[in-house]
């Protein structure tokens, strides 16, 4: 038997920092050029939000590619200081959550099972969960508001957070189940002997021990929540429980005479999304790239 | 993964202490519920049941509301299959799987071979081509539904380099459309394409095409014999990947045109919302997300059976030799 190995999912290894071992071709000029024009168009529409958040609806209209002058600030702190982008950040932050928590949790308990117990029925259930990856949110999107509506949860956190964590659930258990099945059987044995229950082993060892894997379904989950347009777009209509990307297309179609306000609230919506990716980057690419490629 | 089933016997299984006794069955039997039954009740409860709810709605005329009495058998599958809306939006689905696999597949490797080669600022550029992909849908929409604006930034753009004359209504020409939708698709998942052929690109080993170069071999020899053909696996999963996103696109679109002009850009799931939602034909909407799910399952069981299972037998002899 070899060595177990305890990550399934390859962090996104940075060639850069890897020693000599990997030699690569020079970029050529031509290389270079297709790079700054490649990363001019990925950027070019973000940076038009940005700056035309600073800029007049009439200097917009009359020079759609001008620079801001003078650049005006009124736009975004207008949104700031409007009440109901907060409330669509917290809404959205507290969906996106609620979604991390009951994927995780219920998440780990089956894999757990589905990894560490030798049971009749283990592939077939294992096989009913992955599935699920292939059901299209779009497919169930009817019964899902009926079923919501006779449970008196529209218009609540749960009527979204309820689904997504359901059908972020199939691709949190197939990244979860290798990981905890590599962890070494002879830890388990130990902890028994040491008088660990079946639940204190889960809950003291392999917990801690999968976190690397957890933090990456966490995450994963999290942002499908925090962009999900879907589903709230037809569990919510009271604008005071709307997320912010039903908010900020709401917004666009409200205000859409004023395109100053719109950019600036775009921008605003655009912050924590790119904060995060940021932050987390290693783990989203990671993550995304190890879960398919598992 | 085939090794990791291989080498990771259960832990039940080497401790004899555990099992046999029917007192120890009995509980391991407990546990095993305790711990599936909050997985197996989130799942069947919004996931499971809703699909089997859109099978059983399908069969009947239905606004949501009266009680479900108008058993109509297969009519709203033969009306949906008759009807030229719903059959353009599918093949809309269908041209967007097309234009994914020819354009923006080819493009997202290239890319993705570019940024491979050793360059300043590679792991900026990386970021930059991803950062599109984290951001939301909406974000997306309505940041392209302003820069497509009649007049707007793009217009003025060509007009200024000189290509005023190719000034088009991108977003309300029934012809073009689609097409527009396209780039604006590109734009947004490309980025996730780059990234995975860049962690295949991680497992061709140098050394293949260090001694090609040895040999004489040309770079787009290289690029050609060596590095696609080991890339293989990996395109075949992208393929898997934005077909069945292309089959449920939804946000992008209905933000930015509603499916329109005239439903020139209408798919699958515009149509579900539009008939089954806004106009409150739950049964009649209900039948259409059963024939989406039908397309999407069996194109993901064929794809699995004849695409994908090469991948693992290939992995299983490697491993074997």
């Amino acid at each position: 038997m070899t060595a177990p190995v305890l990550t399934e999912i390859p962090p996104d290894q940075p060639t850069d920092s890897t020693p000599v071992a990997r030699r690569r071709s020079m970029a050529t000029p031509v290389g270079y050029l297709v790079a700054v024009i490649v990363a001019l168009f990925a950027l070019a529409p973000l940076i038009y939000v940005l700056i035309g958040g600073f800029r007049t609806t009439g200097e917009l209209a009359n020079q759609p590619l001008g620079l801001p002058h003078p650049w005006v600030w009124s736009n975004y702190t207008d949104v700031l200081a409007n009440g109901s982008f907060w409330r669509q950040v917290v809404n959205s932050i507290l969906i996106a959550v609620s979604v991390t928590v009951l994927v995780v949790l219920c998440g780990a308990m089956a894999a757990f099972v589905l990894s560490r117990y030798a049971f009749r029925g283990r592939e077939v259930m294992y096989n009913f969960f992955t599935i699920g990856l292939l059901f299209p949110a779009g497919a169930a999107i009817l019964p899902l508001y009926l079923l919501m509506r006779n449970l008196n949860l529209l218009d609540t956190p749960w009527a979204v957070a309820l689904p997504e964590a359901a059908f972020a659930l199939p691709l949190t258990i197939v990244i979860l189940r290798p990981f905890m099945r590599n962890i070494p059987a002879e830890l388990e044995d130990a902890a028994v002997i040491d008088g660990c229950s079946r639940f204190g082993f889960f809950w003291r060892i392999l917990l801690p021990l999968s976190g690397p894997a957890l933090t990456t379904v966490g995450i994963l989950a999290f942002v499908t929540s925090w962009n999900a347009y879907l589903l709230p777009f037809l569990l919510l209509s009271e604008p005071n429980q709307f997320t912010l990307p039903l908010g900020t297309a709401t917004f666009n179609s409200q205000y859409s005479q004023d395109t100053a306000k719109i950019l600036a609230f775009t921008a605003l919506s655009m912050v924590p999304a790119l904060t995060f990716f940021m932050i987390a980057q290693r783990r989203i690419i990671g993550g995304l790239t190890g879960a398919v490629k598992g | 993964m085939a090794a990791t089933s291989a080498t990771a016997p259960t832990a039940s299984r080497l401790r004899p202490g555990r099992r046999g006794g029917p007192r120890s069955s009995g509980r391991k039997r407990w546990e095993i519920g305790l711990f599936l039954a909050p997985a197996v009740l989130l799942y069947v409860g919004f996931v499971i049941v809703p699909m089997v709810m859109a099978l059983f709605y399908s069969g009947f005329k239905w606004n949501g509301l009266e009680p479900l009495t108008r058993f109509v058998g297969l009519d709203n599958y033969k009306r949906a299959l008759s009807d030229p809306v719903f059959l353009g939006a599918i093949w809309h689905n269908a041209i967007f799987i097309l234009l994914s696999v020819v354009i923006q597949l080819p493009l997202a490797v290239s890319l993705a071979l570019l940024v491979n080669r050793k360059m300043r600022g590679r792991a900026t550029l990386r970021m930059i081509l991803f950062a599109p992909y984290v951001l939301s849908e909406v974000i997306t929409a309505v940041a392209w539904l302003l820069i497509l604006q009649p007049d707007g930034p793009v217009d003025v753009l060509l007009q200024k380099i000189g290509l005023g004359h190719y000034v088009q209504l991108w977003l309300a020409d029934g012809n073009l459309v689609l097409y527009t939708l396209f780039v604006v698709i590109t734009w947004k998942y490309i980025g996730f394409g780059i990234i995975l052929f860049l962690a295949g690109l991680q497992g061709v080993p140098k050394e293949l095409s260090e001694a090609a170069s040895i040999d004489g071999a040309g770079p787009w020899q290289i690029t050609r014999h060596i590095t696609l053909p080991l890339l293989g696996p990996t395109i075949r999963v992208q393929i898997f990947l934005s077909i069945i996103g292309c089959l449920q696109l939804f946000d992008l679109i209905w933000i930015m045109t509603l499916g329109g002009p005239a439903n020139a850009s209408s798919t699958m799931v515009t149509y579900i919302i539009q008939r089954g939602f806004q106009r409150s034909q739950f049964g009649y909407g209900s039948a259409v997300a059963v024939i989406l799910f039908t397309i999407s399952f069996a194109f993901a069981l064929v794809y699995q059976r004849f695409v994908l299972r090469r991948d693992t037998e290939g992995a299983m002899t490697r491993m074997v030799g």
